[in-house]
């Protein structure tokens, strides 16, 4: 077993490319292997442990600009936000709930670093764009082991290419980020939840759509069968014996309340109304973010992710759920869809998208599966063949994460 | 401006390149005759100009897709253009280049307020989208002032901001999907109805390419509920110091306005004289405060800006009580740059973004450099994000003052990198800040993001000569110098 490299600085990073480069030795890049189980399953024996390059390099909470080592832990990144109140608006999705049987809490696990490599934004993606959407440039080495970076450290910039949007969600396949720097936002003053009960999905579906095309600013918009609200922590929630759907705003005060009282009588022609203040709607929108309901799911139980256009949601959702005993979540209006089914029936699910209809991400399931099913949605011929020219652009030995993000690429 | 040699046997083929596309784009659709070609000669940065060997309307994607076909089996360099609004030369034509525009485009395919979206081909403007969909209450967040004029295609092209960006995002923060075609004429579809694109974001690259990844030939974007009130705010102060701290002030206080502008004393002097928008003149700096959303939030966070604005000593304040008001308000901002039109035969409009810290800083500099030039500068700001705009009134019947006004444009903009800004915030690099990207980027940071370019375009027939200062080859790029040997790192910690 190789030792893994654990470099201190960026120089060391660079020398630790180079050295794994000229021996064409694959490296395993990792932050703290909080999504190790993340993706396709591939063996690469030599790690780069990230963990080292770690630290906040600068704040200022009134440019609404952060610049952190790609291996800062995410909860140090948090909590220093917190103190200015301010946050990563697109709320990071902790995968560790569902991934390593966490409990969901604001302190998300994992590094900074890897959350933009991964990609995945939680309920306020509709309103408040995705990670992609918040990396303003990073500093990186690539598989050509060459220092480069992109971007800047303002908000507003389009000088050359953008290369952060490539970096959110390439599953470090690409270059080895050393430095990133985020957009950050205040955190709302007040956030309230308006729920309807036992509304079945198409149902639900238009209930959002008129949410979300309201003008009440809704900030998030989703749906738990009964099943799935049922093992919710928050008691308005498990305790309605029905599915909920829910629809947040958030805002100063004053607003919030307005808009709520706008928002109820909007939805009180759907069914039956709760509210959600403050507490409990942050601890029920962490559990949408993570999808914590199935943290404890028997390991042959295997979880997806799918975005869709949501008009489509409730079809998509009722194709798959009809030939198996899945349960669908159903976040961002309906363009979101977190699945839990057997892992027998895996097929059904890439089986029910049509070619405009988005893509499945396999999140978890077991090794077997993982090494067989490929975990990100498998790209047409012409985008894959473009996607390959990409990737060997950055990384033509295909020495960074090979196979990680499409299994071609480990070849 | 130096532009890549031009290719003497394309242009000694020129009348069988112009049956060509003949073939391909019949009737109207190809323009030869030179007197005609000369309205293509320069885009919205006038200052430079280059006839096109050719220019080709097409109106389908299949065309497009033949025309690029047939450019790229014969080495014949394209250029795209929508509107023409462009403010860096991005659409410059090339003298053996075709000029590929869009402007047929012009429909918009599906209004689907279901999925939030409008799809759209890539020659409507900016506005059309919006006002395709007001009746129900939506609208295209973007605006740039040319949103009358410039083109859906070309605002991806080259992400394009405008007044509402800080709270609602640039371009490429709403756009869900495109569909290119690339060099060698095959046809992709990135993104869709859907918010994650998954793999590769590569829509998130080709958005900002300005032309040089693929012709645009369809655009998906997210459309939003207007919100349901907006009133603006007027604040003048005695000094860009106490405008500057007023704008943190009101971030610091948690507060992103919708839009939230300053212009200094030279520009709205110019813009009331011109649109009496009832600006104060005897203010050093105004700030346009823009709250949007719900009634009650908007009055609430009128108080909040007011009282925060008097905490840095505002001298002057006054809200738009009616829409008409809010409207009079932005008028005199979105006409600043014809308002200044007037007062100089020409101007020159710079773009660099800086961390807002640095503002004061930036415009005492600023105007010392006003005067060693000897050129009027007039500012106006996206200061939410830290977007300047500098314009620099000059006259180009007046001997070298067109190059001193470009010397003094370079200056600003190494100034804007020197402080941890960024040469352009939503113009684009194109031409005119090309030979200055060695300001912001090393040689290896530029080589990486035209390796990407090789991706797409390997014979970089696309839209060459714009955005990065060197041609390299792509084998050339592609080539690698792996230092063999031992491990050189002695000291690298592994466990
Ligand atoms: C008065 C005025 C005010 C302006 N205000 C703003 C502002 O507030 N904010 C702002 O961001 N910009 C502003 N601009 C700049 C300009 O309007 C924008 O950059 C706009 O997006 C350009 O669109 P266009 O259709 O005119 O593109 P063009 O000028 O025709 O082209 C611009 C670039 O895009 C490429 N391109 C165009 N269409 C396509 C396509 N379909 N496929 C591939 N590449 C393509 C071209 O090759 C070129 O590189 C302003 C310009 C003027 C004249």
């Amino acid at each position: 077993m190789p030792q893994t490299l654990r470099p201190e600085n960026e120089d060391q990073l660079l020398d630790a490319v180079n050295w794994a480069l000229s021996r064409k030795i694959p490296l395993n890049v990792f932050g703290l292997g909080s999504k190790s189980s993340l993706g396709q399953a591939v063996s690469v024996e030599q790690g780069l442990d990230m963990s080292a390059l770690s630290g906040i390099l600068s704040y200022e909470p009134s440019e609404l600009v952060l610049t952190a080592k790609a291996g800062t832990p995410l909860h140090e990144i948090q909590s220093a936000l917190s103190e200015h109140n301010q946050s990563m608006a697109f709320e990071p999705v902790d995968l560790s709930v569902i991934l390593n049987g966490k409990e969901p809490s604001n302190e998300a696990d994992g590094t900074v670093g890897g959350m933009i490599a991964a990609g995945f934004a939680g309920p306020r993606r509709i309103r408040q764009g995705g990670v992609r959407d918040h990396v303003l440039g990073f500093r990186a080495i690539s598989g050509r082991a060459e220092l480069f970076k992109s971007g800047g450290k303002v908000m507003k910039n389009v000088t050359g290419f953008d290369l952060s949007k490539l970096m959110a969600g390439s599953m470090g396949t690409l270059a080895v980020m050393s430095e990133v720097t985020i957009k950050v936002l205040p955190v709302p003053e007040k956030s309230r939840t308006v729920l309807v009960q036992g509304l079945d999905e198409p149902v639900a579906i238009a209930a959002m759509r008129a949410a979300v095309n309201s003008p009440h600013e809704v900030s998030a918009a989703a749906h738990l069968p009964q099943s799935v609200a049922a093992r919710s922590g928050v008691d308005l929630v498990a305790g309605s014996g029905a599915a909920v759907t829910a629809v947040r705003v958030e805002g100063p005060g004053a607003s919030v309340e307005t808009r709520c009282a706008s928002l109820r009588k909007l939805l009180a022609p759907f069914g039956e109304l709760e509210e959600l203040h403050s507490q409990r709607s942050a601890r029920f929108w962490a559990e949408v973010r993570d999808a914590s309901f199935w943290r404890t799911t028997p390991p042959d139980t295997t979880i997806w992710r799918l975005s869709v256009p949501p008009s489509r949601g409730a079809h998509i959702a009722a194709a798959i759920t009809r030939e198996c005993g899945a349960e669908a979540l159903f976040d961002w209006g309906g363009g979101l869809i977190w699945l839990a089914l057997p892992d027998s029936r895996h097929k059904i699910v890439r089986a029910a998208l049509d070619e405009q209809d988005g893509h499945a991400t396999l999140i978890r399931a077991s090794d077997s599966i993982r090494t067989t099913v490929p975990a990100f949605h498998p790209p047409s011929p012409s985008l894959a063949a473009l996607s390959r020219r990409v990737k060997s652009a950055f990384d033509p030995h295909g020495i960074l994460n090979p196979g990680r993000l499409y299994p071609t690429d480990a070849a | 401006m130096i532009m890549p040699e031009p290719d003497a046997d394309v242009i000694a083929r020129r009348d069988e390149i112009v049956l060509a596309l003949r073939d391909i784009v019949p009737g109207e659709g190809v323009i030869a005759e030179q007197n005609e070609l000369s309205a293509y000669e320069s885009d919205g940065l006038s200052a430079y100009r280059q006839r096109p060997m050719v220019v080709v309307l097409p109106e389908t994607t299949a065309q497009v897709s033949d025309i690029l076909k047939y450019c790229h089996a014969n080495g014949i360099k394209v250029v795209p253009r929508g509107a023409g609004t462009g403010l860096s030369g991005g659409a410059l034509p090339l003298a053996d280049g075709v000029t590929l525009g869009l402007g047929k485009f012009n429909q918009i395919k599906e209004i689907d307020f279901s999925n939030r979206c409008v799809v759209a081909q890539p020659g409507v403007t900016n506005l059309g989208i919006s006002d395709a969909v007001a009746h129900e209450g939506f609208y295209y967040a973007p605006d740039p002032s040319s949103q009358i004029a410039c083109s859906i295609g070309g605002n991806v092209a080259e992400n394009s901001g405008g007044v509402h960006c800080l709270k609602y995002g640039l371009t490429t923060n709403n756009v869900l999907g495109v569909e290119i075609v690339m060099m060698d004429g095959e046809i992709i579809r990135l993104g869709g109805r859907h918010l994650e694109a998954g793999g590769y974001d590569l829509l998130g690259v080709v958005t900002g390419s300005e032309g040089l990844l693929g012709v645009i030939t369809e655009v998906t974007v997210r459309i939003l509920q207007k919100p349901a009130t907006a009133r603006a705010l007027l604040l003048g102060f005695g000094s860009s110091e106490q405008a500057g701290d007023c704008v943190g002030g009101i971030i610091d206080h948690g507060i992103i306005p919708g839009g939230l502008e300053m212009m200094d004393k030279h520009a709205i002097h110019a813009t009331e004289d011109f649109v009496h928008a009832g600006y104060p003149l005897d203010v050093a700096a105004l700030l346009i405060v823009e709250l949007d959303g719900p009634q009650v939030e908007v009055d609430l966070l009128i108080d909040q800006v007011e009282h925060i604005a008097s905490g840095c000593g505002a001298t002057y304040s006054r809200a738009s009580t009616t829409e008409d008001e809010r409207l009079t308000f932005w008028a005199g901002r979105k006409n600043a740059f014809p308002a200044v039109g007037r007062i100089s035969p020409d101007y020159i409009c710079m773009d660099g973004t800086i961390p807002r810290s640095q503002l004061s800083y930036v415009l005492r500099r600023l105007s010392q450099m006003s005067a060693e030039y000897g050129l009027r500068c007039a500012n106006v700001f996206h200061a939410g994000d830290g977007n300047l705009h500098p314009l620099i009134l000059f006259d180009a019947n007046v001997a070298d003052e067109l190059e001193r006004a470009e010397a003094f444009g370079a200056e600003i903009l190494k100034l804007c990198v020197a402080v941890g800004g960024v040469l352009t915030g939503e113009h684009g690099v194109g031409v005119e800040k090309r030979d200055l990207m060695g300001e912001m980027f090393s040689e290896d940071d530029m080589k990486q993001q035209q390796r990407l370019k090789c991706a797409f375009d390997p014979d970089q027939l696309l839209n060459p000569g714009k955005v990065y200062p060197t041609l390299h080859r792509c084998a050339e790029l592609g080539k690698m110098h792996v230092h063999n040997g031992e491990l050189p790192f002695p000291d690298l910690p592994r466990f």
